[in-house]
Parts: structure tokens; C-alpha cells; sequence
């Protein structure tokens, strides 16, 4: 076997373990190992390492393809087969095609649907469902405005000195104009936190579907699952067909309908990516029933930390509204006084007006929502 | 692929070898380990920007300080934020000297010149301020690549990422009253990132990759004892093995290799020369940057003070 074929070979082991070893990366490969000249083993390991990773996930990949590459047996490679999800595919029928009176049926049935209960939604029929679906999907979940370090000419503002001496320089140098320019406002980054144990079950559906609307409406959307474990399906979720997404993150997550250790669940968030960035600033979301399994003081203190890292947090109660119900767990105790608003998320029309909150520019006034 | 570089090996030439650029590192204050080493050795020789990530302090940005001193070369450093614009990182116009100029040129009655005439002698090359990109580009001679770090990538936005990429890919600016200006050889590239978010796939593509460890024990204290040459080497092995206890604890913030660094500074300047129970209590301040962490390790007890005493004196 030649020197590029045993290369070759690397990067097909590569591929097969999950790094996406592009033709410009084996590229790369290729002219690292030449630049290194006839290199021992660990050099081979170095060269692939830098040229055909892309980022920390796909170290323990390569780690794996690496030993494979050597004919060892990758240990402990074997995850569970991944949960598939129960749910119908789409209807062929799609959106767009429709004429007025299919509009029109679905202002009907939109009007209808608001209020239903989405915990319940099997009892309703196959298109109804569908139709609530497609309404989630419309959603457009982002965060309050915030002023940004760019600014963008504008009518009035502080004076852009740049445009006002270019256009002076046209005019041999007299002052003709002044220009103005003003901070960009763009919204805050969004950080949606799905609780996907078994009491969420019947509505985390509709929640991973509004999140995916979030990633959709704005890039940098970062999502979470939690429930035994913490996952992160950002990369999921950004897949522009809901369905699709769906897919991917129901192979992603390893815990559907499971219990939740949420305080310990948000602890691992913060840990590795909430204080790296992804809370900073941020508002955050968290979907969940707050129905603990573990230490409520934990929970506590996590959210305490998230509020000083997040911009504001916002609590979905699936439960809040429903007639009847109050927050007497002893979760939702712990949430109430550590968030800036409880919003209730149990029909279309909550959700609707979870995006009006999450729009809303002031601070954590009307903490139930 | 060019021939190995013809000769003598050491400075001021690039290094023959991974094992030669660890050395000559060594000598500018850098101790890498073969994996950095490597990763550095070969975007020397492949010419790929190298994209750096790991826990803060974990030495990515002095890897770079490292290697333009190692090379001779000189290094310019874009810390990136939120907003980042080509007016900040590449060029802008000398607005006020062109105005002067213009005012100049009529003064001495010059206002009869054509007025293309003028345009053009505003914008001339002098009346260019060059930002650390196009000054990186511009100082990059063959044979003798300038070092440009691009620090905490992941703090711009996507936009100026997307900018970035273009400019590295051409090592080339264009100037719309100038023209092209284009570097006599690319630079060398070193980008940090902290994963404050995902960059853009194009980016990673284009660059090599490593991820930057914390250092083994014995490796903290050999930093130690190079960066902080005041300092023994029993206070370095205490300090070590005591911040690889804080590090095994879940803290807010484990300290990373910096953190180390300041730690034994500041026992250094207490005048202690190890490390006990009153020391520790004192300098923690150093080591630990979050109230959080302090009140765990000073009353939760976990590691405790004398958790880290302990540690600290099986090490020295």
C-alpha cells in the first residue's frame, strides 16, 4: 500500500466514524504528510489530527477512526440505536400550492386550533395536527432588540465623520452635508432549553418544532435538550424542513422520556457552554414542568447563575394557564422567584404570546405572563 | 509540495522539524507539547492558517508570540469584538491630512488643477492608514512571512468571519482607489477561538485544526519554572499539583495554565516558599477568579485548604 493510499485509507476510516473529511482536508492531509517526510506513527496521528478535525467533537472520532486505521478494535464505539420518535410524516400536501380557499380554511382552523391544549393533540385528527404543526412553524421566537458595536449610516445620530469627509473630498474639500450614522439594533441571541422527560412528553413535540422556528428566524439560535442528560441539537435544528429536524434530534437525544435532574442538567449547560458564551447576554428559554427528580437547592442555585449570565429567563409552564392549575411543586417554587417571567406554553395562542415576551424590549416586568 | 529547506538548520531559517520548531519555542518561553508542535510545524510548511481552541488559559495566543519569535518575524495581533469592520482591521483614509492636502493645494493656487488630478493625489498611497490586517500583509516578505493572530475569532460576528476568510484566502486587499495590494508572500495565520459560539464551516475547512490541552504536571511545572525563573522548583511542583487538584474539582472556573502562572507569582511575592494553610488562604485570590469557587474551597471544603496543602507537599 502506497503512502497516499494508506492515507487515503485514514480519511475513509474518518469519514466512517463522523468527520467530515472533505476533499480540501484530505488536501490538507496529504500535504501535511509530506511536509513531515517519512513520519513514525505518532506524527501519521498528529498530521491527520490537525488536518482532518474540524472541532473538539470530532477528536474522539478521529481518536476512534485512528485505531481502526491501525486494525485495532475501536472500544466502545457502540452507542444505543438511536429513539425514533413517533410521529406521522408530513401530508404530500404541502404549503404554497394552496389557492384562497385553502387560505381561508386555514384561517378557520388556526382560529380553532389557538386555543386547543397541545398536550392533547392526539386526540384530534391527522391534518389538524398537521395544521397545528405548520402554525408552530410560523412562529417567529427571537429575542429583544440590542444595540450592536456596528452602526449604519442613517438620517439622524452622531455625525459619520468617514461619509461626511468623502463627500467633502468630492466637493474640493468644502463641507457640503453632514452625515450621520447609528448603532445597528439586532436582536439578542436566543438560547432555548427543551426539557424532554416523560412528564413533557406530550409536549415536547410542539416545543422542539418551536424551537426549530427560533434557529430558523435567527442563525445562532442555540438549542438544548435536557431530561437524564444534556444535549445539544443546535446542529439539528437547523435543518430548514421541521421534520427533517425533528429527525435529527430525536436520533440526537439519547434520554426522551426519561426522568429530569434539571438542576444538575442546567450545571452541565452552564459548564460547557453557557458561560463560554451561549447564556452571555442571551435570552434564555427553558420548556419545562420543573418536575424535579433531584436537588431542588441545586436547581436553585443554576438558576441563579443563568440570570446573572443571561439577559433575562424566561420559564414556559406547560401547565401555567390551564384552569385550575398552580405552580405547588416544590421545581416550580424553586423557578418562581429566579426568573424574570413565567409564560404559560400550553396552547398556540401562549406560545404566540411567549413570542411577544421574548420580543419585548423591557426588563422582567409582569413576571406571570 | 517544495523540497525540504536547503541550509543550516536552526534560526534564523524555519525549523527542520516538529521536534527542531519545540525546541527553538523552547527557547522563545514556549513549551509545546509534539501534538502543538506538530500542528504549528505544519502550518509553517503547508502555509494553512491554524485555528487554535481550548479552555482559556490554556496558552493559545503566546503559542503565536512564540512562533514569530521564533521566526524572526514581525507579529501583529487583531483582538476581535463584536462589529469588527475592513475600517478596523484592514484600512481606512487619513481623513483629516487628505482635507489638509486639498486646503494645501488650493492655497498655492493649485485650483486650476483638473479635478481627476485632485481626486487621485487624495488618494494616494500615504494618506492610507494600514490597520494590523493590511500591515500584517504589507510586512510579510518571502522568505520571511510575518506572524498574524487573529485572536478570539469566535467573538466577531459571522460577517466579518465571512470578510476574514476572503482576505486570507487571496492575501490580498483591494483598495477601490488603490487597487490591488497584495502580500509578497501570505503570512503566517494563527486564529484563537474560545467556542463562545460555533465558527462557520468555511472557516474550519480552510484552516488546520488543534485543540490546545491543559499541560501535564510535569509540563506546568517546566513553564513555571521558565516563565518564573524566581521561583524554586519545589514552590513550582507544589503550585502545580495543587491547581491540578482545583482543576479536578467542579469549579465555575478551573484554573487553566495562566491561573497557575499568577498563583505561584503571588506566593513568590508573599515571600513564602511553599506552599501551607496561611498561604493558601492568602493567595487563593490568585488562583480562583469567582466568589463561588473561593467559598467552596474555603468552606464548603471541597477541596478543601488543606485538601490543596496536602496535594501541594506529596508533590515537593
Amino acid at each position: 500500500m502506497s503512502a497516499v493510499e494508506g492515507l487515503a485509507r485514514l480519511a475513509a476510516c474518518a469519514r466512517r466514524e463522523g468527520v467530515a473529511a472533505s476533499t480540501d482536508r484530505v488536501e490538507a492531509l496529504l500535504r501535511c504528510a509530506d511536509a513531515l517526510g517519512p513520519a513514525g506513527r505518532e506524527d501519521v496521528y498528529w498530521a491527520g489530527r490537525v488536518a482532518l478535525c474540524g472541532g473538539p467533537d470530532d477528536l474522539p472520532r478521529y481518536d476512534r477512526a485512528f485505531a481502526r486505521f491501525l486494525g485495532a478494535d475501536p472500544a466502545g464505539a457502540a452507542a444505543g440505536p438511536p429513539v425514533v420518535v413517533d410521529r406521522p410524516v408530513a401530508a404530500a400536501d404541502g404549503a404554497g400550492t394552496e389557492g384562497d380557499g385553502a387560505r381561508r380554511t386555514l384561517a378557520d382552523v388556526r382560529e380553532v386550533l389557538r386555543g386547543r391544549d397541545l398536550g392533547a393533540l392526539d386526540a384530534l385528527g391527522e391534518d389538524e395536527r398537521e395544521a397545528v404543526r405548520r402554525l408552530v412553524a410560523l412562529l417567529r421566537p427571537v429575542g429583544a432588540l440590542r444595540p450592536s458595536r456596528r452602526r449604519r449610516p442613517a438620517p439622524h445620530g452622531e455625525v459619520d465623520r468617514r461619509r461626511t469627509v468623502r463627500d467633502a473630498l468630492r466637493h474640493g474639500g468644502e463641507v457640503v452635508a453632514l452625515r450621520h450614522r447609528r448603532r445597528v439594533r439586532r436582536p439578542r441571541p436566543l438560547l432555548v432549553v427543551v426539557d424532554v422527560s416523560g412528564s413533557m412528553q406530550p409536549y415536547a413535540d410542539a416545543y422542539l418544532r418551536l424551537a426549530h422556528a427560533a434557529a430558523r428566524a435567527r442563525p445562532g439560535t442555540e438549542v438544548f435538550t435536557i431530561g437524564t442528560r444534556l444535549t445539544r441539537v443546535t446542529r439539528e435544528v437547523a435543518h430548514p424542513d421541521p421534520d427533517e429536524a425533528l429527525r435529527a434530534v430525536a436520533a440526537a437525544v439519547p434520554d426522551w422520556s426519561g426522568g429530569t435532574r434539571l438542576g444538575e442538567q442546567l450545571a452541565a449547560l452552564l459548564e460547557r457552554w453557557g458561560r463560554a458564551g451561549a447564556a452571555r447576554g442571551a435570552v434564555a428559554v427553558v420548556l419545562s414542568d420543573a418536575w424535579e427528580r433531584g436537588d431542588c437547592a441545586l436547581l436553585g442555585e443554576q438558576l441563579e447563575r443563568l440570570g446573572r449570565l443571561a439577559h433575562r429567563v424566561v420559564w414556559v409552564d406547560p401547565h401555567e394557564g390551564k384552569p385550575g392549575y398552580a405552580p405547588l411543586t416544590a421545581g416550580m417554587r424553586t423557578v418562581l422567584p429566579r426568573v424574570d417571567a413565567v409564560v404559560s406554553g400550553w396552547t398556540l395562542e401562549a406560545l404566540e404570546r411567549l413570542c411577544a415576551v421574548l420580543a419585548a424590549p423591557q426588563h422582567g416586568t409582569a413576571r406571570r405572563a | 509540495m517544495d523540497s525540504p529547506p536547503a541550509g543550516p538548520p536552526g534560526p534564523p531559517g524555519p525549523p527542520r522539524d516538529p521536534a527542531a520548531l519545540a525546541g527553538a519555542l523552547a527557547r522563545h518561553g514556549y513549551l509545546a507539547d509534539r501534538g502543538t508542535a506538530t500542528a504549528a510545524y505544519l502550518a509553517l510548511r503547508t502555509g494553512r492558517p491554524l485555528l487554535l481552541e481550548g479552555e482559556p488559559g490554556t496558552g493559545k495566543t503566546s503559542l503565536a508570540t512564540a512562533l514569530a519569535g521564533v521566526l524572526g518575524a514581525p507579529s501583529f495581533r487583531l483582538q476581535c469584538y463584536e462589529g469588527l469592520d475592513a475600517a478596523q482591521v484592514l484600512y481606512d483614509w487619513d481623513f483629516p491630512r487628505q482635507l489638509l492636502h486639498l486646503r494645501a493645494v488650493e492655497a498655492a493656487g493649485g485650483a486650476a488643477r483638473a479635478a481627476e488630478d485632485l481626486e487621485r493625489s487624495v488618494h494616494e498611497r500615504r494618506f492610507l492608514v494600514a490597520r494590523p490586517l493590511l500591515q500584517a500583509l504589507e510586512a510579510s516578505r518571502p522568505g520571511r512571512p510575518s506572524v498574524l493572530l487573529v485572536d478570539e475569532v469566535d467573538r466577531a460576528d459571522d460577517a466579518f468571519e465571512a470578510y476574514l476568510l476572503e482576505v486570507l484566502a487571496d492575501a490580498a486587499v483591494t483598495v477601490p482607489e488603490l487597487g490591488t495590494l497584495r502580500a509578497e508572500e501570505p503570512p503566517v495565520v494563527v486564529l484563537t477561538s474560545n467556542r463562545t459560539r460555533d465558527l462557520h464551516d468555511a472557516l474550519r475547512r480552510r484552516c488546520l485544526y488543534h485543540w490546545v490541552e491543559h499541560p501535564d504536571p510535569e509540563r506546568e511545572v517546566a513553564v513555571l519554572r521558565l516563565r518564573l525563573p524566581e521561583v524554586t522548583e519545589r514552590l513550582a511542583r507544589q503550585v502545580a499539583a495543587a491547581a491540578g487538584a482545583l482543576r479536578a474539582a467542579a469549579l465555575v472556573k478551573p484554573p487553566g495554565l495562566a491561573e497557575s502562572l499568577d498563583w505561584a507569582g503571588a506566593v513568590h511575592a508573599l515571600g513564602a516558599g511553599e506552599l501551607d494553610a496561611e498561604v493558601v488562604e492568602g493567595s487563593l485570590g490568585a488562583v480562583l477568579k469567582h466568589r463561588e469557587d473561593r467559598e467552596r474551597v474555603l468552606r464548603a471544603g471541597a477541596p478543601s485548604v488543606e485538601d490543596l496543602v496536602a496535594a501541594a507537599r506529596r508533590a515537593g
